[in-house]
């Protein structure tokens, strides 16, 4: 049995040396991960709007979505009662740290997407799936009740289940088209088990991934509702 | 466990790749295998081969790390105080593992975010502390390195080719979400085969959704032991 001495030596020996090498490469890979993370949201909120790029999403160089997004995006801010908010920027809003505030105190990020002269409004929703938080874009047109598209994310759900609403373009694909007003009335776009019937208004869900696709009904539900005071404003 | 190959610690010449170190690399994918005899790593087989894709990149980097967690665990055998053995080698794996994490997230950012936690879960991937325990501790680094390749590709092989049955039956795609994606059979004219045409063959067919649960892995791995127990008997009391 060796002594005390050397198993605390050898201890705080391999703690220093691993702790070294990790957090250098975290230094060393920081600002390059950062972009990547920042390329990647940017390119799942393109998705939403890929009905009206000339595209698809995935054929974009990195360059080519940050350049897209400087020159035909705006970002915009609102609060809870449909205010704008100043001096913030919607990328920067960090849709974790809003969901932890009371409702009201809410900001929510609002990107506008023009092109030709017609604007796409892309909310932001997030909520929970499986095991963990799920987030998406949704893509409305100025009428703030037809659907052009919408994105999905998540953070563990299961590959081929759950994240299949993130991996299978044909999950998103469903929601182009989409009405979220009946007769005047908010009715989100509903996730529907076993198939959608009201075919205007729903999507089907997803097999083997109820609880997840039970999750997406949820935050649309209440995430686009989020908004409703905004788009009342917008009509005018 | 098989340790067929753990060599005496006698001063014999030790070729860099001769009989032996060959068996290291070519046992664990047949007669060796880590999951279908060894029945370790059942867990992340399981859980990861709903896709093909995923499958790839977590065998890859079952690999990097079962390779160099014995290569290192080796290297420091004689020193590693008996005391906290397993704390230094759960170390040297999740050095590791953070190391792939951290390469996937500079190179290929999308692929990260779709394996996120299975990534980190090979830290508790049976098979490379197994190998540690049962191999590294008690062999030269050179030989480790290469079991710990051997199990590694070993393990990946059953994995890619559970994910190749799950994702054709399943989805009716193989590779989805890589540039490589083919679309078999499905209902629609992006597949090569499609059942919703007018007079096709195939319009009875519709894909299995068990194949898309973790289940299905459960059965094809106990058919997968059952094929191979059957063509060699010999293996059948091993565990």
């Amino acid at each position: 049995m060796e002594s005390t001495n050397y198993v605390v030596g050898f201890t705080l020996a391999m703690t220093v040396l691993v702790a070294l090498t990790l957090s250098s490469l975290f230094y060393g890979t920081k600002d390059k991960v950062a972009q990547n993370a920042d390329v990647f949201n940017k390119r799942a909120i393109l998705s939403a709007i890929s009905a009206k790029l000339d595209q698809p999403v995935s054929a974009f160089s990195d360059e080519d979505v940050l350049a897209l997004f400087e020159e035909k995006v705006e970002q915009k801010v609102v609060d809870m009662s449909g205010e704008e908010v100043d001096g913030i920027m919607a990328e920067k809003v960090d849709m974790a740290k809003e969901a932890k505030k009371p409702e009201e105190d809410r900001n929510l990020p609002l990107f506008i997407y023009n092109a030709g002269g017609e604007k796409v409004y892309i909310v932001s929703v997030r909520g929970s799936g499986l095991w963990d938080a799920i987030w998406g874009n949704v893509a409305l047109q100025s009428d703030f009740t037809t659907v052009v598209g919408a994105s999905f994310d998540h953070a563990g759900e299961t590959p081929g289940l759950g994240a299949e609403i993130k991996d299978n373009p044909a999950f998103a694909k469903q929601f182009g088209g989409k009405k979220i007003y009946k007769d005047g009335e908010y009715v989100s776009v509903g996730v529907i088990k076993g198939g959608a019937k009201d075919l205007a208004y729903e999507v089907d869900g997803l097999s083997g991934a109820t609880v997840t696709a039970d999750g997406v009904d949820e935050m649309l539900y209440r995430g686009i509702k989020y908004y409703e005071p905004y788009f009342g404003k917008g009509k005018g | 466990m098989a340790e067929v190959t753990t060599a005496p610690a006698i001063k014999e010449k030790e070729p860099l790749f001769g009989k032996k170190e060959k068996k290291l690399i070519t046992d664990p994918l047949t007669d060796n295998n880590p999951i279908t005899i060894q029945v370790l790593g059942i867990c992340s087989a399981l859980a990861v081969t709903s896709l093909v894709l995923p499958s790839v990149v977590i065998s890859v980097a079952v690999v990097f790390v079962c390779a160099f967690s014995s290569l290192f665990t080796s290297l420091l055998r004689t020193r590693i105080p008996k005391s906290i053995r397993m704390i230094v080698q759960l170390v040297i794996i999740a050095t590791l593992v953070t190391i792939v994490e951290m390469v996937l997230k500079y190179f290929s950012y999308p692929v990260y975010r779709q394996l996120t936690i299975y990534i980190g879960l090979i830290i508790t991937n049976c098979i490379v502390m197994g190998r540690l325990e049962a191999f590294a501790m008690a062999n030269k680094p050179w030989r480790s390195f290469l079991d710990g390749i051997g199990n590694g590709l070993g393990y990946g092989l059953i994995l890619v080719a559970v994910a190749l049955v799950r994702e054709l039956f399943g989805k009716g795609s193989l590779f989805a979400g890589s540039a490589a994606e083919m679309k078999i059979i499905g209902a629609s004219s992006d597949y090569w085969i499609n059942t919703a045409a007018d007079g096709s063959w195939f319009s009875w067919y519709s894909n299995n959704n068990l194949m898309v649960l973790p289940v299905a892995a459960m059965f094809i791995i106990g058919i997968f032991i059952w094929i191979q127990r059957a063509r060699n008997p010999e293996l059948v009391d091993i565990s």
